[in-house]
């Protein structure tokens, strides 16, 4: 999948990369991408409820190895 | 956009891996948009004292409280397996193997992001505590009712 941003979160756990992708995501624009690069599998159930709770849209998810890759859409 | 929703927290509790518990949820919740107060009542104080300089109390009892009980985030005990610091230190040492904040950097994340320190007067008083025994993160010292009127309108309330 394409990304506008990328966001390393490998090596850290919860909430790490909560904590970092709502921060990242303040820097990007209404319909932007953003790529969460994890390997803590907590990440695959923990970004769509972030998103659902933010109202920013939840793409999908690719897995490589022990890469996880997240994708995030800004819509607020 | 609509109002926000409340997530309240009462800290009970002073160790370690209780705080870690209660910031872990503060800064998600943080992080989902949510207002966050986290509300520090008896053990939970020492998480939120000032780690430099002692603390002035007045009467003998509450300066041997405070002797013994110093508190201050970089004292923070493990509820189990404290072994006289050897297990504290060997659970320290874990944490930062897997790059988890400290409760320093916790509180000091929590406070960038908007999440409100708040201390309770009562316990306060009880333990003979000056406002000037807290880190300047913390933003009031409040009583019971505030923190109840906070959490009857908390979409989530926790006591740690």
């Amino acid at each position: 999948m394409k990304a506008d941003h990328s966001l390393d979160c490998v090596g850290l756990y919860c909430p790490m990369p909560i904590v970092k992708t709502s921060q990242k995501i303040k820097e990007l624009k209404k319909g932007e991408v953003l790529e969460v690069v994890a390997d803590d599998k907590g990440i695959k159930q923990d970004m769509p409820a972030w998103c659902k709770s933010t109202g920013n849209e939840f793409l999908g998810v690719e897995e490589q190895g022990g890469e996880i890759k997240v994708y995030v859409k800004k819509t607020e | 956009m609509a109002e926000k929703e409340k997530l309240t927290i009462v800290v009970f509790s002073g160790e370690l891996d209780r705080a870690l518990a209660a910031f872990m949820l503060a800064t998600t919740g943080a992080s989902m948009g949510m207002d966050v107060q986290m509300f520090f009542t008896f053990w939970g104080l020492n998480i939120i004292k000032k780690n430099e300089g002692s603390i002035k109390s007045k009467g003998i009892i509450r300066k041997m409280l405070n002797f013994m009980n110093r508190g201050g985030s970089k004292r923070l005990k493990l509820s189990k397996f404290h072994m006289l610091g050897l297990g504290t230190w060997m659970m320290k040492g874990l944490m930062k193997d897997i790059n988890m904040p400290s409760i320093d950097e916790f509180i000091t994340m929590a406070h960038e992001m908007g999440v409100k320190l708040i201390a309770c007067t009562t316990s306060c008083g009880v333990m003979g505590l000056p406002e000037d025994a807290f880190r300047s993160e913390v933003d009031s010292l409040v009583g019971a009712a505030y923190f109840l009127g906070e959490a009857r309108e908390s979409k989530v309330s926790l006591f740690i």
